[in-house]
């Protein structure tokens, strides 16, 4: 077994004229809490979306778990073992949270029409688990209380984290967040931050995508930074934090005179 | 299942018993009761069986898997035909080597035809769903349509220079249901008491409809009818949960169209003739009516918009009359016009006032506010 949990090298992506990414790669280890960062239009959704089977790269080797797969389509890869959330929250509005937590079960589970029609012993045994499996998680994140109320009544920071929860329950192996943090306050921040500690402790490996470079600063094991496409930094936060390229990419070019 | 449709009996095992036995007693005994106007009436709780059983198929579709679908009468044109081929001598009659294979007649036991209809139907549900996979809202709702034509123009030009399905005169004389040698076509007589052939169709039909909304209920709780609800509200969300979308929404087409073909074949056997003319747009559009009006999405609220949407418009067909004689001497208005006025203000004031459906899902708790949820 690879010591790697994913290893991705040579992505390219073009959208007519425009390169989005260029030979774009990262190699993330068990465990760790990796992070993706960049300025505004650098590819990170992009790339994001490549590995989660959204978007059908032109080439690129994805290898999950020591067996490499083909990101063609989302729910291949969501079966392949990795569970993504949304930069805006995509809930399923009229379903209750606990159901919402139910459909990550899918996955995982079995039953088909007949188990669901004949309500055979099998199915029956195997709806529980996923009421009690979506019940735990519910209280894993901290929103055990609003099980039974449809999700998009839920406050903005719970939505998050149901979302969250919904991933939780497809059993990936790695967890990835396309900006968890967005829109969210300062306390709710903080709530995340711990939530995402408390998950990656709990031996599950997150890729974070962020916009917010303190939040990704404390709490990520290795970044790396994108730019126009193109990786320009990779490491450890505080190497990456003082790489030149990087307050390049952030900040612009002293002036000179 | 009863607390599906009077939810405060959950938790009361002894109370839902007895509800369900007032109302399976209440079931049996309609058609008595609706026998003494007439047999007609026992007819209209017939069609009105049927609707319900049309009505939570389309549910399927649109209520679960949230795939507008404007052509769903195909499912139950096709499942007459297929009766009506299956269990007359209008074969025979046009095609020597099946007269030749079948000395008496083409004869379909009700055991057969009862999941073959499902199964076809179903078949043509998928056929529908390949191409349309893609298509959302008003695209899909504008193939599925055109799909719905299609199998009605077909059933009327497959006369020549085959003839398979005589066009527009349609194909009669089609076999009743017989059920362990009793003929639901002809009244039966135990001892004094007539059971006229309108009301053993009745409980033909109201156990078909039982086990149609016993199916619904079971695969909406399911991790099937979970899935469904899950491509309805967010595709992509449902991707990446891991749901095969495409798959899904051929199971939902080929679920829906199952029960369409079913009540197709019932509706065959029961009028013993079918012609292209029951299965126009009108049909389809009325089918969606049902659902929409009665709560999509909702079993209880589909068997109630399918019974009431097709019981007000026969209803004001049988009144109209007598009552404008009696208010005003003379039949001012004649009853067909007003039959359809009436039945357009029921749906505009339905949507006016209950735009979610008469009789919605239970909507789930609504988040206290912060401050509620602090104290």
């Amino acid at each position: 077994m690879s010591e790697f949990l994913l290893s991705i090298s040579g992505v390219n992506k073009r959208f007519g004229g425009l390169q989005a990414l260029s030979d774009v790669g990262l190699q993330i280890r068990r465990g760790q809490i990796y992070g993706l960062i960049g300025p505004n239009g650098a590819g990170k959704t992009t790339f994001f979306n490549v590995i989660t089977g959204l978007y059908t790269p032109d080439s690129g080797s994805f290898v999950l778990d020591g067996t490499a797969y083909e990101p063609s389509a989302v729910h291949k890869v969501a079966q392949a073992g990795i569970a993504r959330t949304f930069q805006n929250i995509r809930l399923f509005g009229e379903m209750t949270a606990i159901e919402n937590v139910m459909v990550g079960r899918h996955v995982r589970t079995k039953a088909g029409v007949t188990g669901a029609v004949l309500r055979t012993r099998s199915q029956q045994a195997e709806e529980q688990a996923i009421r009690e499996r979506a019940g735990a998680l519910l209280d894993y994140v901290g929103i055990a209380r609003y099980a039974d109320y449809q999700a998009r009544t839920l406050s903005y920071g719970d939505q998050r984290r149901l979302e969250i929860a919904r991933a939780l329950a497809t059993e990936p192996k790695l967890l990835a967040l396309d900006e968890p943090a967005a829109g969210m306050n300062a306390t709710e921040k903080l709530g995340l931050r711990d939530l995402l500690k408390h998950i990656s402790a709990d031996g599950i490996t997150i890729l974070l995508i962020e916009h917010d470079v303190k939040l990704v600063m404390g709490l990520c094991d290795r970044v790396t930074v994108l730019d126009y496409g193109k990786v320009i930094a990779e490491g450890v936060p505080a190497e990456v934090q003082r790489d030149p390229a990087v307050i390049q990419a952030y900040l612009g070019t002293a002036a000179t005179h | 299942m009863i607390t599906h449709f009077i939810p405060p009996l959950a938790g009361k095992p002894r109370a839902a018993f007895a509800a369900t036995l007032v109302i399976a007693l209440v079931l049996a005994v309609l058609p008595f009761v609706l026998g003494m106007g007439g047999n007609r009436w026992i007819r209209m709780a017939d069609f009105a069986l049927l609707y319900v059983m049309l009505a939570l198929g389309l549910n399927i579709v649109v209520g679960y898997a949230g795939l507008l679908d404007l052509g769903y009468v195909a499912f139950y044109a096709v499942g007459a035909y297929m009766y009506a081929l299956l269990a007359s001598p209008h074969l025979a009659m046009h095609f020597p080597w099946i007269a030749a294979t079948f000395p008496d007649g083409l004869h379909s036991s009700i055991w057969m035809v009862v999941p073959l209809s499902a199964a076809i139907a179903a078949f043509f549900g998928i056929l529908l769903g390949m191409p349309v996979l893609r298509l959302r809202g008003d695209y899909l709702a504008i193939v599925t349509l055109g799909f719905g034509e299609i199998i009605r123009i077909f059933l009327n030009n497959l006369n020549s220079p085959l003839n398979f399905t005589n066009g527009p005169q349609g194909i009669s004389n089609i076999d009743p249901v017989r059920i362990g040698g009793i003929d639901l076509s002809r009244r039966l007589e135990i001892g004094e008491f007539t059971v006229p052939s309108v009301t053993l169709y009745y409980y033909l039909f109201l156990v078909l409809t039982i086990a149609v909304i016993v199916v619904s209920i079971r695969l909406q709780d399911s991790r099937i009818g979970r899935a469904w609800m899950a491509v309805r509200e967010d595709e992509t969300a449902a991707k990446a949960m891991g749901i095969n979308v495409r798959n899904m929404k051929l199971l939902a087409f080929a679920m829906g169209a199952s029960f369409g073909g079913v009540s197709g074949a019932m509706f065959a056997a029961f009028q013993g003739f079918v012609s292209p003319e029951s299965f126009i747009l009108m049909e389809s559009i009325v089918i969606v009516a049902m659902v929409v009006l009665g709560g999509m999405g909702h079993v209880p609220g589909v068997v109630l918009g399918a019974i009431l949407l097709y019981a007000i418009p026969e209803t004001l067909r049988e009144i109209a009359r007598p009552v404008q004689l009696l208010l005003f001497g003379s039949e001012l208005i004649p009853a067909e016009a007003l039959r359809m006025l009436l039945f357009g203000l029921s749906l505009v004031l339905i949507m006016l006032f209950r735009p979610t459906g008469l009789w919605p899902a239970p909507r789930h708790g609504i988040r206290p506010t912060a401050q509620e949820a602090r104290a």
